[in-house]
């Protein structure tokens, strides 16, 4: 079972989140010019890679926040959480 | 090459079965192949095997990093249906039922198809009503498909749970008869066989590193076993997709995630279907061992991981013991998990790209196994022919760009839920 420090409870069980996906994708701005592949980047394509992943949960049976949560695909070590309005640097 | 038959396997028990021929060879890679199939799991080995049969394209290589039939093909829950609502889905797959019930012969290698039936169970009236459309939609191409109520469903599957004051009662269900099961392994075996005694080279223990591109064509590809040429090369690397595209620098409409299954203690012969549960994510049958073969949902995030989590596990039995209470007495025999492609509409893609000569086959979701024989056939197809089937024209890369997608279960990107 994975163990994630939530930014605003501290260290909880997976139970009580829920998977929100990559954190990296970022919406285009509302109202800008953009093409199709910049709209299929958004809404579909996803590197997936294996290592390390920015991701995005939501504390649902805690706060309820949505937080960043840095995690190994393949070891499910979490190196790093954020708030959700806070930066990945 | 040997024919398997019942002679054979006389003649081979009167010398201590110690002169039976390889299988398959173990050969040095050569130098430039006509085609490359990346991935010797099921879906590679049966398209190198229509390559051959179909298209008599032998000069072919199945470059594999582990050992064949050692992914996914080799840890599923081994069920076969065609049971699909929209045409693309259905038709493919159905076209795919006729090769599962040719397979054993075409192959001389008992896959041990068993078409036993499968039953999606409904648990509410609203669900009553899409199963009948669904099944109405399969009839209408050609599908086997039969809607049963609460009593019809008791009577084949009496051991679930009938009882009056459950959270989800049993209000009928869809079965598609001609759907079972099959022994998973003997299909990349008996199509590796077969490929094998064609001329196709099955080249284990070799990791691709690069691929060679150059003018928007595809060269070759960089091997841990040297440099590998070839003017089309064929992907069908289920869990490893993302890793090899980003080699390409292609990013795509997939997501790699981890599916988890089960079996339990080998019991007596209880369950002769495969059953699904209609309020969750939990499907089983019991297998010629006697095991229950039970599997469900997804881990829920990014995994490359192979091995499950507990949650999830705990979460999936809980819903098949809703279903059917005895399995609380059994004891967990194993549990394993793969990683799988997880496509942005839960169908896969059997396409071209935009690389001449780079050819893909990805994305299956939970419905891989079932698809091994049209999958391999149609990615021949696609490949020899420098174009797709009509039965895949439908599993296209650029849906996603122009909108035609196949949502069978009207889930949207979020390949994580099911």
């Amino acid at each position: 079972m994975l163990h994630i420090k939530c930014p605003h409870c501290g260290m909880r069980s997976q139970n009580e989140f829920s998977y929100g996906g990559d954190a990296t994708v970022k919406r285009p701005e509302l109202g800008k010019e953009i093409s199709d592949q910049d709209w299929d980047n958004f809404v579909y394509n996803r590197k997936s890679l294996r290592g390390k992943h920015w991701e995005l949960w939501q504390h649902l049976s805690g706060c309820r926040q949505w937080i960043k949560v840095q995690r190994d695909t393949s070891t499910h070590e979490i190196f790093k959480t954020l708030k959700a309005n806070e930066d990945i640097s | 090459m040997q024919k398997y038959s019942v002679f054979s396997l006389v003649k081979n028990a009167l010398s201590n079965h110690e002169n039976w021929d390889l299988a398959w060879k173990d050969p040095t890679p050569k130098k430039e192949y006509d085609v490359v199939i990346i991935g010797g799991g099921g879906h590679g080995l049966a398209t190198a095997y229509y390559l051959a049969k179909e298209h008599n394209i032998t000069n072919v290589a199945i470059i594999e990093k582990g050992w064949i039939g050692g992914g996914n093909v080799g840890r599923n829950t081994t069920i076969i249906r065609s049971n699909y609502m929209h045409d693309d889905n259905a038709l493919f797959s159905e076209f795919g039922m006729d090769l599962w019930r040719r397979m054993s012969q075409d192959l001389n290698y008992n896959v041990m198809f068993s078409p036993r039936g499968i039953i999606n169970l409904a648990h509410s009236d609203a669900q009553m009503n899409t199963y009948a459309r669904r099944g109405n939609s399969m009839r209408l191409n050609g599908i086997d498909a039969v809607l049963l109520n609460r009593e019809e469903v008791r009577e084949i599957i009496p051991m679930a749970d009938f009882s009056e004051n459950v959270r989800f009662p049993i209000f009928g269900g869809l079965m598609q008869p001609s759907a079972g099961t099959a022994r998973h392994d003997a299909v990349a075996w008996g199509y590796a066989r077969q490929a094998d005694d064609m001329g196709v080279d099955i080249i284990q223990n070799c990791e691709v590193i690069g691929f060679d591109v150059s003018a928007g064509k595809i060269n070759g590809v960089r091997t841990s076993r040297g440099d590998i040429k070839a003017k089309k090369i064929g992907l069908c690397v289920a869990g490893s997709t993302n890793i090899l595209a980003e080699k390409l620098n292609m990013t795509l409409p997939i997501e790699t995630h981890l599916l988890q299954a089960c079996v339990s203690e080998p019991v007596k012969p209880i369950l002769d279907k495969v059953v699904t549960f209609g309020a969750g994510h939990f499907y089983i049958s019991q297998s010629d061992k006697g095991e229950m073969v039970m599997g469900g949902d997804l881990d829920g995030y990014n995994s490359y991981a192979q091995r499950g989590n507990l949650p999830t596990l705990q979460h999936v039995l809980t819903e098949g013991i809703a279903m059917m209470p005895f399995l609380s007495k059994l004891k967990m025999l194993r549990t394993w998990g793969g990683i799988m492609d997880m496509s942005m509409d839960g169908s896969p893609i059997i396409d071209k790209t935009h690389i001449e000569g780079l050819y893909l086959n990805c994305g299956w979701c939970y419905g891989g196994f079932k698809a091994t024989p049209a999958s391999g056939w149609t990615f021949a197809h696609t490949i020899a022919q420098d174009r797709v089937h009509e039965l895949n024209a439908g599993y296209s890369l650029n849906r996603f760009n122009t909108g035609h997608l196949l949502d069978e279960k009207g889930l949207g990107t979020k390949t994580w839920i099911s």
